[in-house]
């Protein structure tokens, strides 16, 4: 069976036009690496930010290795004597476990809303639509925003903060899909057999709506990934204590145009990189996973 | 002497157009009332099945035939009338009450490509009811049960772990029968069920279907369009227009001698092989969309070649013409 | 010069697909004069639609056309640019597709629409002139009051009266030949005899010629001259509707006619086909009805037949076909 299916995926259109499309390979590598970054990635770094015994004040402002800078530091160090690098690693960690976990929980929780208010209908689906409504009339960012600043800042804190922003867009998707597939006969077979509705929901609906999820929670890591930088940027998303990318960021942007440049390039190049990757490959899922399938 | 197995009385089915609540407000008495539009689609409809028979209702789409079938089996719940199956009154149960006889009565779609859940195996479609409501255990049991099924509608086992678009349109239509069988009820509805396939194929199911009613003693409700096709199929056949049955009767009744001016034309509308069937006057008109006001009088008075001042004020009645045929026409009354 | 209006020799239409080649028209011949109907039957999959697209070359990549010839009023069509196709799309040669839900822009009257194809090849017409004709074309297709209905919307149309306009705009250049795609198979029964009634009087006005393709043996026997029998994108009989309905002789024919359910006859059970239609990637070599084929012989495996003349006007293609269109007892499975 699990030969079967191997077979079948490596052998199926959608790999091979995966293969043949470089801007998809490269998404892919893209994130791949940062993944690897992610979980390897403090492992190797020459420094941990985090460690203050580590840090010397005289080590700030060193510029990149190719500038005459310090071959400790290969991208050179921000104000505080911390290697970029370094804390760029660490970084990229807190914006895959943000973009990455909120993706999923909103996902999650959009789903079975979603699912609920497309199969139950009445005033669930309206109920359930008009809180998405009022909540996608405020700008994502205020809502993040609001919730960091009134319940304090924290990782954790942030992602509930982006969960409680994300789970609209699934939940319309799905209700949509669910609409759709409800008045398919093979609905009305399952409540001929007499199953609750619960089982039909979630055994029999569910597989058949999560195509278009994969798109759309594809893109949405690279959105929240832009959202937890902005946010730490602003000085409301992480604690000043932890290196997000964006808060490196807001570091060097002071200092930008006094010629220290790479205090905010470097993580800036990384979060496009990021942002690109996860953008590249949910473009081809999204071509690739259309209605061609008809 | 076989017993009736299912019985309907008066069924009628409405269902309220919502137009948002601006448009649904009528000023009536001198008060504001919400009216919605109500869409009459199964009008006063009587019929009853014994044990064994194949009762067709035959119509044009927007009939209400397929809207009957599936207040029938209760996936809609009708808007007043009796349904009786082996003799409980079943009209006015809900899920939980239903679920007994959920296992004797089963249904088969029209559409092939839509009735079966393209992301399960068809093993798993044809196990998960058996599972359910008991008639299997263990898993093992059940797939045992399903491949033999599968094979009693004349598929191979080895395709039990495939999925349905591995299929075509004639042997999903087969794996659709296959799951209706697996409770092992005692009536099946059938909606149209060869209609989205080919000739051929047609031809295939038919037989299967015909098969499977002699060896398990079933009783048929069969929904359909096709005069050619009801005729091979069925003992009894009513005819439906605008939700009403205007003409019941054995097969041969209807088909020997059809007395109402639509069975007629229906009749005069079919292309038969090898003939010029189709040289006669046809009908004239559209087929008109399920009404949402209903016509005082006949229903059919607006296209009938035969129209008399009396049809379109009083509603003919059905009336008894000889064994097992009935006609709501006043031309016969 | 012929006075044959249009003649197919020898039509390869391949779809070139990662999956491998679909060859869906392989080698297709017929002739037709002009004033004459042909009809094209077969089931899903048997290439006869893409045979009517391929007329127009309305063939879109993978698809390709790999060989043949499409001679109309004598000039190959295989050979003209885009820009001469459009000048014989909706002109000379026009086309009745299969759903009238579709087949109509929502977006504008249908007024506008008849009115757009005059523009593009009739344009020395003025515009109360363009508007008479599209009016005219409207009352000679059976819509009531086209005067005032001109400037109405397709949604406001059923599908029979869209069908109708659509059989219109097809009119509006009088061109020498109509290709349509089961232009009745999505309406119901009294609407479909109304339709083909008109449209077939229609042509035979308009001294236009008729491709009608359709997988109803019984609609096509009634108003063709001549039919095509196609199957896996090969003609495999062909002759008049005398020929093919009364002395079929290729075994796929008498399968086909044998599956009909017969309003006039008395039958148990019908003949079906054994076996189905082969996926278009796994096409058996030799003659590609084979593996279903009463009649079949290791020849028929090695071989492909090629087509052999029964008399005048009826050809098959098959070894062993039934000579005298009477099939044997071993024919009727």
């Amino acid at each position: 069976m699990k030969q079967q299916l191997l077979q079948a995926f490596f052998g199926s259109e959608g790999y091979h036009n995966f293969r043949h499309n470089r801007l998809a390979m490269m998404g892919a590598a893209i994130l791949f690496l940062f993944l690897l970054t992610a979980f390897f990635g403090p492992l190797i770094t020459p420094q941990d930010p985090y460690n203050l015994k580590e840090l010397d004040l005289n080590n700030s402002f060193k510029p990149p290795v190719w500038e005459s800078g310090d071959s400790r530091f290969l991208l050179g160090t921000d104000q505080q004597g911390r290697d970029l690098l370094s804390g760029m690693v660490y970084g990229v960690r807190i914006s895959m476990l943000v973009g990455v976990l909120a993706t999923v929980y909103s996902l999650v929780i959009g789903t079975i809303l979603g699912l609920i208010a497309g199969y139950r209908g009445g005033w669930v689906d309206s109920v359930i639509m008009r809180i998405a409504d009022v909540q996608l009339s405020f700008p994502g960012m205020l809502i993040a925003l609001f919730i960091m600043v009134a319940f304090g800042r924290g990782i954790d804190k942030l992602i509930i903060a982006l969960t409680l922003v994300g789970w609209v867009t699934y939940a319309r998707t799905v209700r949509g899909s669910t609409l759709a597939e409800r008045n398919k006969e093979y609905v009305d077979a399952a409540r001929v057999c007499g199953f609750p509705s619960w089982v039909i929901m979630f055994r029999h609906i569910l597989p058949n709506v999560l195509t278009p999820l994969i798109v759309i929670g594809t893109i949405q890591v690279g959105n929240f990934i832009l959202t937890e930088a902005t946010l730490s940027f602003l000085g409301v998303g992480v604690p000043i204590s932890q290196p997000s990318l964006g808060l490196l960021l807001a570091n060097g942007y002071q200092v930008l145009f006094s010629g220290l440049w790479w205090v905010s390039i470097f993580p800036g190049i990384t979060l496009l990189l990021m942002v690109i990757g996860t953008n590249l490959l949910g473009d081809f899922l999204r071509d690739e996973l259309n209605p061609r399938l008809k | 002497m076989s017993q009736t197995l299912l019985e309907v009385k008066n069924l009628t089915q409405r269902f309220r157009l919502s137009q948002g609540l601006w448009q649904e407000m009528k000023f009536v008495n001198g008060k504001f009332v919400r009216q919605p539009k109500v869409v009459h689609a199964v009008n006063n409809v009587s019929f009853s099945i014994k044990k064994g028979e194949v009762f067709s209702i035959v119509g044009e789409s927007g009939c209400g035939k397929s809207t009957t079938a599936r207040a029938v089996i209760k996936l809609l719940a009708p808007s007043s009338g009796e349904i009786r199956f082996g003799g409980t009154d079943i009209t006015h149960f809900d899920e939980r009450q239903m679920l007994p006889f959920r296992r004797r009565m089963q249904m088969v779609f029209q559409n092939p490509y839509a009735s079966l859940n393209p992301r399960r195996t068809i093993k798993s479609i044809l196990t998960e009811p058996m599972l359910f409501h008991g008639l299997a255990t263990t898993k093992q049991e059940a797939e045992e049960k399903a491949l033999s099924l599968l094979d009693k509608v004349g598929l191979r086992s080895e395709q039990a772990d495939r999925f349905p678009h591995q299929f075509s349109g004639g042997q999903r239509q087969r794996i659709s029968v296959a799951r209706a069988l697996a409770l092992s009820p005692e009536f099946i509805i059938a909606d149209e069920p060869v209609s989205a396939l080919d000739v051929s194929i047609q031809a295939q199911i038919l037989n299967l279907m015909m098969d499977l009613r002699e060896e398990f003693n079933l009783s048929y409700l069969f929904i359909a369009h096709d005069l050619a096709v009801v005729k091979h199929i069925s003992d009894r056949v009513g005819v439906m227009y605008l939700g009403k049955l205007v003409e019941v009767g054995s097969k041969q009744a209807i088909y020997g001698n059809p007395l109402h001016p639509y069975t007629q034309a229906l009749f005069a509308s079919v292309p038969v092989l090898g003939s010029h069937n189709l040289r006669d006057t046809q009908l004239a008109g559209d087929v008109p969309a399920t009404p949402t006001e209903l016509p005082s009088g006949c229903y059919f008075a607006g296209r009938c070649p035969h129209v008399m001042e009396i049809c379109r004020e009083t509603e003919p009645e059905l009336i008894s013409y000889g064994t097992d045929h009935v006609c709501a026409c006043h031309l016969i009354g | 010069m012929s006075d044959y209006l249009l003649e197919v020799n020898d039509l390869k239409t391949w779809f070139h697909t990662f999956k491998g080649v679909v060859k869906a028209v392989d080698g297709v011949s017929f002739r037709l004069k002009r004033g004459e109907i042909l009809g094209i039957v077969g089931e899903s999959g048997g290439g006869k639609s893409i045979t009517g697209f391929s007329i127009l070359k309305l063939i879109d990549p993978p698809g390709q056309f790999d060989g043949g010839q499409i001679l109309f009023e004598g000039e190959d069509l295989l050979k003209k640019s885009e820009q001469e196709m459009q000048k014989i799309r909706g002109n000379k040669i026009s086309m009745i597709f299969q759903d009238p839900m579709t087949s109509l822009n929502p977006l504008y009257t249908i007024g506008q629409q008849i009115e757009e194809t005059l523009r593009m090849h009739q344009s020395e017409l003025s515009r109360e002139a363009r508007r008479a004709k599209a009016v005219e074309l409207l009352r000679i297709v059976g819509i009531p009051s086209p005067e005032l209905r001109i400037d109405s919307y397709p949604h406001q149309f059923s599908g029979g009266m869209r069908q109708r306009v659509i059989i219109a705009i097809s009119l509006a250049t009088s061109p020498a030949l109509i290709i349509a795609d089961e232009p009745t198979t999505a309406l119901d029964v009294t609407v479909q005899a109304q339709i083909i009634k008109r449209l077939t009087e229609l042509v035979r006005e308009h001294n236009a010629s008729l491709i009608l393709i359709t997988h109803d043996l019984a609609l096509v026997s009634e108003v063709a001259d001549e039919i095509l029998v196609m199957y896996c994108g090969k003609v495999v009989e062909s002759g008049t509707v005398a020929d093919i309905v009364t002395r079929p002789a290729h075994p796929y024919t008498i399968g086909l006619l044998q599956s009909i359910p017969d309003m006039a006859g008395e039958r148990k059970r019908l003949e079906q086909i054994p076996g189905m239609v082969p996926s278009p990637f796994a096409l058996p070599p030799g003659c590609k009805f084979a593996p279903r084929c009463s009649r079949y012989q290791d020849i028929c495996d090695q071989q492909e037949p090629t087509s052999v003349p029964v008399n005048n006007r009826h050809s098959v293609c098959c070894h062993f076909y039934v000579e005298g269109g009477q099939p044997s007892e071993s024919d009727l499975t």
